[in-house]
């Protein structure tokens, strides 16, 4: 392991971060940088507990290693509101009480808000596509569906 | 007055609540939030009979030194028993803080929203009051809970708003000054030994601070995350195992789950078969295999030695049998071991969660004063948390005009439980890893009147007047399995309403109708009735390649389900709609009730439509989400529900009610819609296939 110095955004703020090249960036926001909302599911990015936005892109942050986020600008669960309020799918999540047991929810939120800044309207089948590389064991999936549509339907 | 039980067995109200003088209720209950929102619906109980606002309300997850010891939270019995303990805790302290506030104010009191006010207008509050009232004093059962008056109430979850913005929530979590990372490198197969291993290149490297080798017992510690999963994959490489082909064959499970030995026993005898009239005979067999729990976050445990006292932080359904174990596998005092609860991803039963509790208390035995949190590979999570037991099922009836004259049934499983303290063992995984450790016993069934485990749900609920039902348990089994959301009654479920479709058929019968002429009872009628109603039954489409399937059952002698399916079978078996009618008594929280049967229902679906661990003779094969697939969103039907409340019946769980029969009406569905049936879970298009190629 040879340690490297890397800079990237996170939830807006510029961060440096020293560590091994090959560590993954869940790694270095659960780790190094306090970022504990992004979750460990399958380390493999099969899963999408772990989903986080690399510059707009809904991406697995386990299966990226930092190096490949250097210079990227990354958001969180924790910085997809604005000015300390909630995303709007985050308040759809609380409305439509689109949960169970939470833990997969952060990748989904970062999933739906990945597709609402690329298409505010969209359809039943585009959320579906959208969420289709998360997965929930609880089955509390109609339920954020309606909570994505829900949010599209405020923001109009 | 008699008090409900949990109550009776911890009756000091100052164990299940305190106000504090800024009127913050504190709730500590021995039951645990796995993810279905039970915490809130405590807290709702709470809130309702003191008559609070719920936001005022919060509750504490169990600590085996704090909360009262109510066993595990499983079996759909939190509302029932933990729910009616708090409610008449609540019921007494409200009284309490009544009299106090009349004490102050004169007669003629009424509290409303956490104030208290007399006639004249002057006002208290339970803040206010809080230092006047002595909560530790014993419920006496007065007064009666005002709850046959209190309407449903629906409260938002009190720990979604911290879920949706990422607030740290979960075990891992969880950072304790000076915590370190541990990682355990688990054998390669069930019942492989370890041979050797050189750990010296990996203790030597940097940030590693401990290896521990006890027997197969293999792990590592760092202060470094990052370097344990490192070392651990070195410890991989240097570790050699000696493995033994000891897993039956996959595809012929029947033949394993029927060879034995095994324990047998009497589930139900009713009435005379060999009097039974009618010359038609039915028979057919239905099963299920190995399920896993796969939930979504991988088992976590964190523990740390100080001198001789142990504290352990667990996502462990129950605290208590917990401690009893650690306490008992190290043959040490349970007093000196303390377990809390820290909330992970949802649990449907007995997960890995006190197994990776337990490897961190061996690995934090190896750094004394310092926590250690270890976290499962989801590999491990696949391969080796308890799976849900294999089941086949043997039925058969004669039939007398179309009416059933007899049922026999013959339930071929392993055991549903081996929790931590079962069977007089540890039951925890590197209990039976490291050197002298007892190898895991087969698991055994929960007692008759706990429900039971493989018999959960085999005795039907029609009117039959002769009925042989039968269990045989495995003894000696290949893999380890425990409990799983519903235990046995999905499979039985499954099969007694496959076989009721088979029946109707052979009846000429329509399925709704020839099992509302066997069904006397009014709940099941009524859920039957309300989701035909609901799904449009009597004028679906019938032909092409769209099927309706319906299924009802009780569960645990508790709340009603019934089922309707619609499934797809062009290419692909797609289930693409669920309406579900279900009535489990009195409704605390409509929302919480219905989040709960979409939840089952969805997650039925997904094992009956998907899920099969795999395995060859040496090593469990399905570890990761590739071999292990679950619904996605792009499979997950339209889920209706319709709650019928009944204020007049006590609350019984909706957690587990509608596995059973959403299995059920999907097989149902899918031989309306191909015209052959597939009794062997799980109903993927190969199944399909395979049962029109043998037709």
């Amino acid at each position: 392991m040879t340690d490297q110095t890397f800079r990237l955004t996170v939830d807006g703020e510029p961060r440096e971060v020293t560590t091994d090249r090959d560590a993954s960036l869940l790694h270095v926001l659960r780790q190094e940088l306090g970022k504990s909302g992004t979750r460990f599911g399958c380390g493999v990015g099969l899963c999408g507990a772990c989903f986080v936005l690399v510059d707009g892109k809904a991406a697995p942050s386990c299966d990226t290693p930092i190096w490949s986020a250097d210079g990227k600008d990354v958001v969180t669960v924790e910085g997809l509101g604005s000015d300390g309020g909630l995303h709007p799918v985050q308040q759809a999540f609380l409305d439509e009480q689109a949960a169970q047991c939470g833990f997969c929810v952060s990748g989904v939120l970062v999933s739906a808000a990945a597709l609402l800044a690329e298409n505010p309207s969209p359809t039943e089948d585009a959320v579906v596509e959208a969420l289709d590389r998360n997965l929930c064991r609880c089955g509390a999936q109609r339920r954020m569906m309606a909570a994505v549509l829900r949010a599209a339907e405020a923001d109009r | 007055m008699s008090l409900p039980p949990h109550l009776a067995a911890a009756p000091r109200l100052s164990s299940w609540l305190h106000v504090g003088d800024d009127g913050t209720v504190t709730v500590r209950t021995g039951k645990v939030e796995l993810g279905q929102g039970i915490l809130t619906a405590l807290a709702a109980i709470a809130a309702q009979e003191l008559d609070v606002a719920p936001a005022t309300v919060r509750v504490l997850g169990a600590h085996t030194g704090l909360a009262p010891d109510e066993g595990p939270t499983a079996g759909s019995m939190s509302v029932a028993d933990s729910g009616s303990a708090l409610r008449q805790a609540c019921a007494s302290a409200r009284a309490l803080f009544v009299a106090a506030a009349a004490g102050q104010l004169g007669p003629g009191v009424v509290v409303r929203d956490g104030t208290f006010t007399a006639p004249d207008g002057r006002s208290t509050t339970y803040g206010e009051l809080a230092a006047l009232v002595d909560l530790d004093v014993d419920a006496d059962g007065t007064p009666t809970p005002k709850a046959a008056d209190g309407a449903p109430v629906d409260v938002a979850r009190l720990d979604l708003p911290d879920k949706v913005t990422g607030r740290p929530r979960y075990l891992a979590d969880l950072v304790l000054p000076g915590q370190l990372w541990g990682r355990v490198v688990r054998p390669p197969s069930p019942a492989a030994t370890l041979v050797s291993v050189d750990v010296d290149a990996v203790a030597a490297t940097e940030h590693v601070v401990a290896v521990v080798r006890d027997g197969s017992f293999l792990g590592v510690v760092a202060d470094d995350e990052r370097v344990a999963d490192l070392a651990a994959d070195g410890l991989r490489r240097a570790a050699r195992w000696d493995e033994r082909p000891t897993l039956p064959d996959e595809d012929d499970l029947a033949t394993y789950l029927r060879t034995g030995p095994h324990t047998d026993f009497v589930v139900d005898e009713t009435g005379d078969i060999a009097a039974a009239t009618g010359s038609r005979k039915m028979a057919a067999s239905y099963s299920r295999p190995f399920l896993a729990h796969a939930s979504i976050a991988p088992s976590c445990g964190l523990a740390r030695w100080n001198d001789d006292h142990l504290h352990v932080w667990s996502h462990s359904q129950n605290v208590f049998g917990l401690r009893l174990a650690v306490a008992q596998a190290l043959s040490i005092d349970a007093g000196r071991v303390v377990v809390e609860h820290v909330e992970s991803a949802g649990a449907y039963g007995h997960n890995g969660a006190d197994d990776a509790a337990f490897d961190a208390v061996l690995l934090a035995r190896a750094v004394p004063g310092r926590p250690v949190q270890v976290r499962w590979s989801r590999a491990d999570e696949l391969a080796w948390s308890p799976f849900g037991s294999p089941q086949a099922v043997d039925l058969a009836a004669r039939l007398d005009n179309g009416r059933i004259t007899s049922w026999e049934c013959d339930i071929w499983s392993q055991g549903h439980t081996s929790r931590p303290g079962f069977a007089g063992t540890p039951g925890l995984l590197a209990a039976s890893h490291v050197d002298g450790g007892a190898p895991a016993r087969a698991p055994v069934d929960p007692p008759p009147e706990r429900g039971a485990g493989s018999a959960r749900g085999a005795v039907p609920s029609y009117d039959v007047p002769a009925r042989r039902i039968t269990g045989h348990r495995l003894d000696q089994v290949a893999l380890r399995s425990s409990s799983l959301r519903s235990l046995g009654a999905f499979t039985n479920v499954f099969a007694n309403e496959s076989f009721m479709d088979e029946l109707a058929e052979s009846a000429g019968a329509d399925p709704v109708a020839y099992r509302l002429d066997h069904l006397s009872d009014p709940r099941g009628r009524a859920v039957l009735e309300a989701v035909a109603e609901r799904a449009g039954w009597a004028s679906r489409p019938t032909g092409g390649d769209v099927g309706h399937g319906v299924a009802v059952a009780q569960y645990k002698k508790g709340g009603w389900c019934a089922v309707v399916a619609e499934v797809e079978a062009v290419a692909d078996v797609r289930l693409r709609r669920l309406t579900l009618a279900v009535e489990v008594g009195r409704v605390v929280q409509p929302d919480g009730v219905r989040n709960q049967v979409e939840g089952g229902a969805v997650q039925a679906a997904s094992w009956t439509l998907k899920e099969r661990v795999r395995f060859d003779t040496c090593r469990v094969t399905s570890t990761d989400w590739e071999t292990y697939p679950v619904l996605r969103f792009s499979e997950v039907p339209v889920v209706d529900v319709v709650l019928m409340d009944r204020p007049d019946l006590p609350s019984v769980g909706s957690g587990e009610v509608a596995q059973g029969p959403t299995a059920a009406a999907i097989a149902n569905a899918l031989a309306a819609a191909v015209g052959v049936r597939v009794r062997d879970l799980p109903l993927t298009a190969e199944a399909v296939v395979a049962a029109l190629d043998r037709r």
